[in-house]
Formats: C-alpha cells, sequence, structure tokens
C-alpha cells in the first residue's frame, strides 16, 4: 500500500464514523455545532498521529501480553497533554467540550488504529494513517456537526443565516442519531454499497 | 528485531518504563501550562467582576459559607476611591440539569442586581445555554426584593427559557443564594 493510500483511506474507504462506526461516543455527543466537531476532530488528530507514531516505534520493544495497557497509557499521555494546553490556550473551545476531551483516552478510533495498524507497521506509514484517519474523522464529525447547527440553529461555525430557532431536535441527542443516520445512508449510496 | 517474549520481566519493565516516561512526560507539560490555565481563570474571573460590578478600582475578597451550603460564596466587595458600589458574588446551584452551574451575581448597595455573568455551566447545548444569552437580561435592575427569583410556573416573575425550565430554575436559585447570604451580611454589618 503506498503512502497515499494510507493516509486517503481514512476519508471514504475506512472512514472512521462513517464506514466503520468507531468513536460513537464523541461523535454523537459533541457534534451539535460544526465548530465544536472540527474541535473535537482536530483534538483526536493530534492524539492519533503522536500515538501511532510512539507505539510504530516500541512495538517491537513490547511484549504482546501486554501491548494493550501499553498503548493505552501512551494514548493517555498525549490525551492529558492535548487537555492541558487546551484549557490553557484554547479556553473556550475547552469549554465547550469538556469531559469529552479525557473521554478521548477511550475512543476506538485511537486504539484501534494502535492496534489494527502502528503495531504492525512501520514509522512512516502509521504517521500517515493517524493522518488520514484522523483528518477523516474530523471531517465526519465537522459534516455531521455542520448538519445538526444548520438544522438545529440556522447557523454555521456560528454565524446565523437566517432568523428563528431551528428544528431544536437536531441539536438534542436524537437529532444526533437522525442526522448521522441520513449522512451513513448517503456515504454507502454515494459508495454504491447499497 | 523480534518482538520480546511474554516473560514475566519483560513485560514487568516494559510497564514500569512506559508508566513511568508517561507521567514524567504528563507532569512536566502539567507545569508547562499551569501558569496559563491560572491566567486564563484569572481574567475571565476579572472579566465577569468587571461585568456585574462596573467602575470599580478596588475589590475585597471574602469567602462566606452559608450554613445550608455545600461550598463557600465569594464576595467581592468594590469599592470606587474608597466609597462602596456594591458587591459582586461569585454564586452557584447543584440543580441544574447537567449539575454545577457557577455565577457572578453584582448587587447594589440596596440590593438591586446590576448583572449576572456564567462563569461555568454544562446545560445542554442549544437549551440551556441560552441562560448566557439576552434571557439574563431580565435581572438586570431588578431588586429581589419585590422581584421573586423564581420562574413563572413555580409562582415567581422571572420568564423561563423555553424547553429549559430546570435550568431557568437552577439559575434562580445561584442568583437567590447569593442574594440571601448578601442580605445576611448587610444585617451583620449593620
Amino acid at each position: 500500500m503506498t503512502q497515499m493510500q494510507n493516509f486517503t483511506k481514512g476519508f471514504f474507504k475506512e472512514n472512521a464514523v462513517f464506514v466503520m462506526l468507531l468513536g460513537m461516543c464523541p461523535t454523537l455527543a459533541v457534534t451539535n455545532s460544526a465548530i465544536n466537531g472540527l474541535g473535537m476532530g482536530l483534538a483526536t488528530t493530534f492524539v492519533l498521529v503522536m500515538s501511532n507514531l510512539v507505539i510504530s516505534l516500541i512495538k517491537d520493544l513490547v511484549p504482546s501480553k501486554v501491548r494493550i495497557p501499553t498503548f493505552i497509557v501512551v494514548i493517555a499521555s498525549f490525551v492529558t497533554v492535548v487537555d492541558l494546553v487546551m484549557a490553557g490556550y484554547a479556553p473556550a473551545l475547552h469549554e465547550q467540550l469538556g469531559i469529552f476531551i479525557p473521554l478521548i483516552v477511550v475512543n476506538c478510533v485511537v486504539l484501534g488504529r494502535a492496534e489494527a495498524f502502528a503495531s504492525k507497521n512501520n514509522i512512516v506509514s502509521s504517521i500517515f494513517d493517524g493522518l488520514g484517519m484522523g483528518l477523516g474523522f474530523a471531517m465526519a464529525l465537522t459534516i455531521l456537526g455542520s448538519v445538526r447547527e444548520i438544522l438545529g440553529n440556522l447557523s454555521i461555525f456560528g454565524i446565523k443565516f437566517a432568523p428563528g430557532d431551528g428544528i431544536l431536535v437536531f441539536i438534542l441527542s436524537p437529532g444526533a442519531f437522525i442526522a448521522l443516520g441520513f449522512l451513513i445512508a448517503l456515504v454507502n449510496k454515494l459508495t454504491k454499497k447499497a | 528485531m523480534a518482538q520480546k517474549e511474554s516473560t514475566f520481566t519483560n513485560m514487568f519493565l516494559t510497564l514500569l518504563i512506559v508508566t513511568a516516561v508517561s507521567s514524567l512526560a504528563a507532569s512536566s507539560v502539567y507545569n508547562l501550562t499551569k501558569e496559563p490555565i491560572a491566567e486564563v481563570q484569572r481574567i475571565k474571573q476579572q472579566k465577569a467582576i468587571e461585568q456585574v460590578m462596573p467602575g470599580f478600582t478596588n475589590y475585597i475578597r471574602k469567602a462566606v459559607k452559608p450554613e445550608d451550603a455545600s461550598d463557600s460564596l465569594i464576595f467581592f466587595n468594590g469599592f470606587k476611591n474608597e466609597t462602596a458600589i456594591g458587591v459582586a458574588v461569585n454564586t452557584y446551584t447543584n440543580i441544574g440539569y447537567s449539575g454545577l452551574i457557577k455565577l457572578m451575581v453584582g448587587f447594589q448597595p440596596d440590593g438591586t442586581i446590576t448583572n449576572v455573568e456564567v462563569l461555568e455551566q454544562k446545560e445542554t447545548p442549544g437549551l440551556g445555554t441560552k441562560m448566557a444569552t439576552s434571557w439574563k437580561d431580565q435581572f438586570m435592575g431588578k431588586n429581589p426584593k419585590e422581584f421573586k427569583l423564581a420562574v413563572k410556573k413555580d409562582g415567581g416573575d422571572v420568564d423561563a427559557i423555553t424547553a429549559a425550565t430546570i435550568t431557568s430554575r437552577a439559575f434562580c436559585d445561584a442568583v437567590q443564594r447569593a442574594y440571601t447570604s448578601y442580605e445576611e451580611m448587610n444585617k451583620e454589618n449593620n
């Protein structure tokens, strides 16, 4: 597989949200606005790239029976870094995302890539894989966040384009499921799976 | 290089090294970001005080713990060139839709509410979070002596946020808590 493929597969072919349905907790919970989706996506991308990098570096040094706890510790360290840096330098976004930043630790996308890719591939491939998967995740979250914000609040990235309140349900949790369902159906239609 | 065997020593050493290195990394980042994070909190509090108590030149900080409450309220007694111009109260409530809400409420010396600022909240985005918008303007210039701090549904004078009555109730609760202890403090001083 070329590096280009390692990078691009995260966007469509193996998109974490629309195709593999991984990381559903942050996907459904934080995407009530486009900016939240983007912020969460980028935070996850950082963690994903860094943990993929470190794990592919240490993969030969870690006995296979303790690989999962090792990966979790590596991931948790990077999440702590993101959490603290965001609290110090992007307080508004940190406040919005709140509890979901620490929860990146248990995001299946991150551990999934560590186990399925970084522990079997070299450093360069792992970085491209992490970057592609992360940006694909960010793209999916931004699209979902935009759809929900447009329908629920009649605004996009916080800019109101029409007066009024929109369809409230799209801001609430049920709206996340409805919007995600239709988006997955659309992606399946476009990729001609169904 | 072949993968290390899963012997007890190997596993033990691996986990020991990995946890040691990552705790070291986490603690150094913590030390690096401690200052900026404290600064962000301080600026936020300062801004909130300015919002609810305009024109103050200095203030005296004082923590007050009401008897029936779990946590103390923080009073900022504001002065403008030695004249008391009011007080900003850092108050809170635990009955929000998603837990703790922290507000900064400003009172004039006669108890009239100057303004209210939201410091911390975890309410439902798009519903409860509306309390930080123009909705809270209805509290401005009202004196809790005549203005009953409860939503209309509960017989008060406050228009609740549509579809966020619980948040509105919590907001009133926090303001009421601030007012009650402000009144008590005034009684003690006189």
